[in-house]
């Protein structure tokens, strides 16, 4: 009687186990599939001003609930209304872009061209040529800052986008006026 | 003829009898004209001139560029002093690439060929001379009318918008009144580039000597005039289509999808200058009105002459302006600066006293629901506002927010003074800005991409060289010490 209970026991707890292991290999979650979601709407190039390593290390962060949706300053406001969205989370957006989007400008007159700034650029929206004056293509700039730091002259700067006719809209009526 | 029911609309006072009554007037040839390089919808023209060009009337100074563009031609002779911004005439008064234009006073024209049979013309041909004429929608959207006659070659209806809805606007009046014929001709020439076998001609029943002009001249042809009842928003495309022929645009759509073509009596009249004589667009009927000009009047002016030369020809202010207005008092657009020049979609320069914008400050609302029975769109005007107002744009967009005409009624009636109005347009802005951000960030994220790929495969072909040449060397030193090991054999 006792044997019985013994082979039975150990028989059923073979079969299971291998029930589970087979289950383990074929059916594995591969990875947080919120963080490639995540990650898809990330700016992507990869700045690290969020104090991640990347856009990966910071969707990794965001997925895991350890980072504010706000993190990114080059996605600004729209990307964090979007990332509040995919989240489920109540954005506090007050402290978000309070500059406006903005882009880097090299200040002609003290750039030196040292190439320093369009090789550290991760979207390739600097071009120059050594001991030549560089330029920013303003479509491709995300105002990344890499840029302003690799600058040995501090001729590049981040400077808010100007306004043009097609950009321009018409502001939020006051809060004096109610509906 | 049966006309259908609208809903909503308002009705606001004309105050068209202050101009109604007066002829078109011509004005003293401005001595520099500013002619913007963009002043229809798409893409702005190319410069073909440069600066210090002299330049005949009617020649061609900037090319459309691009799927949706117009051209620009040279309203006067003279010659091209700068090419560079200029205030727009546009409520952020924001600098454009203009044209400067100094006229010469000749006022020459380039040799123009007129056509005597335009209906010889295939239409293909039609609607290039009108592309190539540079005329856009006149009644204010600015829309390029060659590409509206492209795309809907085929409509069963044309209708022609005789509307003019706007309170003080005259201009479409005028024009109706005073060349009836030309404009009948125009819409025969439209209707025949896109085929059309309906053509309707709608105007409000409160312009009864347009009706009657229009009426004698379309005598003997399929045009058929149709009087509307007068109330605002009815010169609005998707109103008068449905007070017409019943059906009504789909959301988000053009009437193009209905089989329906909708373009404006002036803009007809354009067509017809274009295809007879060869003419470009290069002058246009405006309104100068409003209580603080002491003449109101109509004038054909040139594109580019600077609106203050306008009001010097109304006699100038009788009093102090309190806003000056660009288009109608409902949609139009409020500017400063005088200076700004008179441009394709100019319908009226418009100079308001204090009482007669009437501003008063916003009180809270009173879910009275006023705002709902005038909306011609019903749409639900408070519910968005306040969902605009907390910052929830998609919840306004849910609610229909894209469907809005801007038409203003809704503040218009509003009680309480709450710049509806002004929420719906700060929202649509806020969306497209957001939309252009979303668009520069996945090409930013392309080019981002593209360079860690193209790092990786450098650094990739980096060591692949150096593996390469290692083996080489590695290869040669072999050969050498076998070559030397043979040497001590032998």
């Amino acid at each position: 009687m006792l044997v019985a209970a013994v082979v039975s026991l150990t028989i059923l707890g073979t079969v299971f186990g291998l029930l589970l292991g087979v289950a383990a290999r074929y059916l594995r979650v591969e990875g947080n599939p919120l963080v490639a979601e995540i990650e898809q709407l990330l700016p992507g190039s990869q700045c690290g001003q969020c104090g991640y390593p990347g856009c990966t290390g910071a969707a990794q962060a965001l997925a895991e609930g350890g980072a504010p949706v706000t993190l990114c300053p080059p996605g600004g406001r729209a990307l964090a209304q979007a990332l509040a969205a995919k989240l489920g989370v109540d954005a506090d957006l007050s402290g978000v872009e309070d500059k406006g989007p903005m882009i880097a400008e090299v200040k002609e007159e003290i750039c030196i061209g040292c190439t320093r700034c369009f090789k550290v650029c991760p979207t390739d929206a600097i071009m120059g040529a050594a001991q030549q004056i560089h330029v920013v293509f303003r479509e491709a700039c995300t105002a990344c800052g890499k840029c302003v730091d690799a600058c040995p002259t501090e001729s590049v700067t981040l400077q808010p986008v100007p306004v043009t006719l097609q950009s321009w809209h018409w502001h939020k009526p006051q809060a004096g006026s109610v509906a | 003829m049966k006309l259908f029911d609208l809903r909503g609309g308002v009705h606001p006072e004309g105050k068209k009898d202050l101009s109604a009554e007066c002829p078109i007037r011509s004005v003293p040839l401005p001595k520099t004209l500013y002619i913007p390089l963009q002043q229809h919808i798409g893409a702005p023209a190319a410069p073909v001139v440069q600066v210090g060009d002299h330049v005949l009337k009617g020649q061609l100074i900037a090319h459309a560029q691009g799927a949706v563009s117009a051209p620009v031609h040279a309203p006067t002779s003279g010659v091209i002093s700068a090419l560079g911004d200029h205030a727009a005439p546009h409520p952020s008064g924001l600098p454009v690439p203009t044209f400067t234009l100094g006229s010469d006073g000749l006022d020459e024209w380039i040799a123009l060929k007129d056509e005597d049979d335009p209906f010889a013309l295939s239409p293909e041909d039609i609607a290039a001379r009108v592309a190539a004429a540079g005329i856009v929608g006149l009644g204010g959207a600015t829309f390029p009318s060659a590409l509206k006659l492209n795309v809907s070659r085929g409509a069963r209806t044309l209708i022609m918008n005789g509307g003019e809805c706007e309170p003080y606007l005259t201009c479409d009046d005028r024009i109706m009144r005073e060349r009836a014929v030309q404009i009948v001709e125009g819409i025969r020439l439209i209707a025949y580039a896109v085929g059309a076998q309906e053509v309707l001609v709608g105007i409000e029943d409160n312009k009864p000597a347009a009706i009657a002009a229009m009426q004698a001249a379309a005598r003997g042809s399929a045009v058929k005039i149709v009087a509307m009842p007068s109330m605002y928003p009815m010169g609005s495309e998707k109103q008068i289509v449905q007070v017409l022929t019943g059906k009504e645009i789909p959301a988000g759509g053009r009437p193009a999808d209905i089989g329906v073509l909708v373009h404006n009596v002036a803009t007809a009249w354009a067509v017809q200058q274009a295809i007879r004589f060869g003419r470009p667009l290069i002058s246009r009927i405006v309104t100068l009105s409003g209580g603080a000009l002491k003449t109101p009047c109509n004038v054909e002016a040139l594109i580019g002459t600077p609106v203050e030369e306008l009001i010097a020809v109304a006699g100038g202010y009788a009093q102090p302006a309190a806003r000056m207005v660009l288009g109608g008092p409902m949609m139009g657009q409020q500017f400063s600066n005088t200076n700004v020049p008179v441009v394709k979609g100019t319908s009226g320069v418009l100079a308001l006293t204090a009482s007669e914008i009437g501003q008063a400050e916003p009180s809270p609302c009173i879910r009275c629901s006023t705002c709902v029975r005038a909306c011609p769109v019903g749409l639900l005007p408070l519910e968005m506002a306040a969902h605009i107002r907390a910052s929830d744009l998609t919840g306004a967009v849910d609610l229909g927010l894209k469907d809005c005409i801007a038409c203003g009624s809704c503040s218009y009636v509003c009680p309480a003074h709450i710049p509806l109005v002004h929420f719906f347009n700060y929202a649509k802005g806020d969306l497209a800005a957001q939309e252009r951000a979303k668009l520069k960030q996945e090409a930013t994220k392309k080019l981002a991409e593209a360079r860690t790929e193209r790092i990786a495969r450098i650094e990739r072909e980096r060591t692949e060289a150096m593996a390469k040449r290692k083996a080489m060397r590695e290869a040669k030193e072999r050969a050498a010490k076998e070559a030397a090991a043979k040497a001590e054999a032998v």
